[in-house]
């Protein structure tokens, strides 16, 4: 009797999990790849299968080449965001951790400057992205200092509403998620393979290289992945950074969500997630997450 | 390298300072610049010291709803807490198991904490509205088939009537509490239930075996053993689930209906608002999450030093 209950248990312990998932989640993904082959008028949606959707979010992408359409430039420059909000975040990131795990020696200053970093993450982004206003505004504080001791002679104004200042908030928003997986695996490395790399005579750059960074991967890939896709996906920030200027894969499908576009909107997801899911596949094979757990 | 510090130290903790610094220095600045004279702009000088954009904010400042938003942003993190909470403690009992599924539901989890939120928004607006279309449908179809027919009977007038009632009265299924409330558990579930795993990987089950042993049933066992042992860590999975539903947006974003929560609403006021009163509700919303952090903090505090004092009477003999 006991023996059956116990079988059974973790079933019914797992079954809110698995619904909420399966009608927020599995479902919704399937609805989205189902409605990319739908048609549209301007109230309802309704079932079809055509690729008309897919011809659209590709409009002329392949007899204008080697000019490259809109589609295209977009996930182009969508993808140079990612690149560069990824290296940033990982050289802070790891940087960051390499402090906290190999510097920092007692466990509870650790722990205080771990939670430092992380306390902004429970904060509201959107309020995060507002305070860099009054800093990068033309009339903010940089323009202000610079022009205060004559670096300058007028404001700039590519500090906001421009490619830097997004750059600037993801970086801002998004380093957190490289520096908790990295410390996640900086942590557990032995601290005597360190010691013994310095002892058989090899230097601080020679010891990060072959030892301190392999035995990170883990919580780099992990790092990257989620920075990675994080971006890819983004437009709440593009768009209140860029001063809704700035186009990027997320924001084109937010647009056609507002203009009730939905089935094109539903393609450009699928093509989205492809492309994410084939960053994370190529990021997976470089490490075992689940030795990570 | 062992001996006092090193070079590297200085420089890193350098860097750590500045990374400290850029993380905190903007919200400090619009902390200090909610505080701006009524006469003062949206950044620095300060034109004197006031609550104006307190009071101004309080009063409705012109832009309504943004009370709404608040109290609709607290009630949905409520509900996405106490749900976030229970769910996670429960997948994570389970996990601790083998059972036929369990790794398809660890990578659905990883897969909606890591998939681009737009694309989950998308999917969940567009399978309410897949709802809404068929209950519509539904409607139709019963009052043009049952409604002044021929022959009617008790029981085709009963189907009429909820054709009519649904004709008359139904809108759509899409709200807060429906399909915003399950984009946000999207989001918060798989961090509770990570925060879970990582709690009972380091749990004894000898304690379980001891109660079971002295023969507490399945439930008390969890009563009485497991839940005030693992509560410390709960009160983490608590503080995830709030901060992460009160600052939700993306998801959010076609998700929630007619009905707006407050970080929906601080965006579309980045456009319309050109006056310090914006930095006064992102003090505020601010305020929340730190007296919401602070509280989580305040509460592991006081559950550690009890436990410290109060905890383990190993080796003090039979009282």
């Amino acid at each position: 009797m006991l023996e059956m209950k116990s079988r059974w248990a973790p079933y019914w312990q797992a079954a809110p999990l698995a619904i909420v998932f399966l009608i927020f989640f599995v479902l919704p993904l399937l609805v989205t790849f189902a409605v990319s082959f739908w048609t549209y008028t301007g109230y309802s949606i309704e079932p079809a299968f055509v690729g008309d959707n897919y011809a659209t979010a590709f409009d002329k992408c392949l007899t204008s080449l080697p000019e490259l359409c809109t589609t295209f430039r977009t996930y182009l420059s969508t993808l140079k965001f990612c690149l560069m909000v990824w290296l940033i975040t990982l050289v802070l990131g790891f940087t960051i951790a390499y402090f906290l795990v190999f510097e920092v020696k007692s466990n509870n200053a650790r722990l205080i400057l771990a939670l430092i970093t992380t306390i902004p993450f429970w904060t509201s982004n959107v309020i995060r992205m507002i305070s860099w206003i009054p800093l990068l505004g033309r009339n903010g504080v940089v323009n202000q200092w610079l022009l205060s001791v004559g670096l300058i002679s007028e404001p700039l104004d590519w500090l906001l509403y421009s490619n830097f200042s997004v750059v600037l908030a993801l970086v801002h928003l998004n380093t957190v998620f490289m520096i908790v997986p990295i410390l996640n695996s900086m942590s557990r490395i032995d601290k005597s393979l360190v010691e013994a790399a310095y002892d058989t005579g090899a230097t601080g750059w020679q010891t990060l290289w072959n030892v301190i960074i392999p035995l990170s991967k883990t919580g780099i890939a992990i790092g990257s992945i989620f920075v990675i896709t994080v971006v890819m996906g983004d437009f709440i920030s593009i768009g209140l950074m860029g001063g809704q200027q700035i186009a990027s894969a997320g924001k084109v499908i937010e647009a056609q969500i507002n203009a009730l576009q939905f089935p094109i909107a539903a393609a450009n997801a699928v093509v989205l997630l492809v492309i994410v899911l084939m960053i994370i596949w190529t990021l997976l094979r470089f490490v075992d997450i689940r030795k990570e757990l | 390298m062992t001996e006092g510090r090193s070079r590297a130290f200085y420089v890193l903790s350098a860097v750590f300072a500045l990374y400290t610094l850029f993380l905190y220095g903007p919200t400090i600045t619009i902390l200090v610049l909610s505080f701006q004279g009524p006469n003062g702009g949206m950044t620095f000088p300060m034109n004197g010291v006031s609550l104006h954009w307190f009071h101004n904010l309080w009063a409705g400042i012109g832009v309504p709803n943004v009370v709404d938003a608040l109290l609709n942003s607290l009630k949905l993190g409520l509900a996405v807490t106490l749900t976030t909470v229970v769910i996670s403690v429960m997948a994570g009992y389970a996990f601790r198991h083998k059972f036929k599924g369990a790794n398809l539901l660890f990578f659905t989890a990883i897969a909606s904490l890591i998939l681009p939120s737009i694309v989950v928004s998308l999917g969940i607006a567009l399978e309410f509205q897949l709802f809404n279309q068929t209950i519509a449908g539904v409607g139709d179809h019963l009052v043009d088939n049952y409604v002044d027919i021929d022959n009617a009977t008790a029981w085709t007038n009963f189907l009429g009537n909820i054709g009519i009632a649904i004709q008359d009265n139904f809108q759509t299924l899409m709200g807060l509490f429906t399909s915003g409330f399950g984009a946000h558990l999207t989001w918060t579930l798989p961090f509770g239930l990570l925060i879970m795993f990582a709690v009972f990987n380091r749990f004894n089950p000898a304690y379980e075996e001891a109660a079971r042993d002295l023969g507490a049933s399945s439930w008390q066992t969890f009563r009485y053993v497991v839940l005030p042992m693992i509560a410390p860590s709960l009160i983490g999975v608590a503080l995830f689930g709030f901060t992460l539903s009160f600052d939700e947006i993306a998801r959010s974003s076609q998700t929630v209906g007619s009905a707006n929560t407050l970080p929906l609403t601080l965006r579309g006021l980045t456009t319309t608002v050109t006056t310090p009163v914006i930095y006064a509700l992102g003090t505020v919303t601010t305020a929340v999450s730190f007296a919401v952090i602070g509280t989580a903090v305040l509460i592991l505090l006081i559950v550690q030093h009890r436990r410290r004092r109060h905890g383990s009477d190993a080796g003090s003999g039979i009282a």
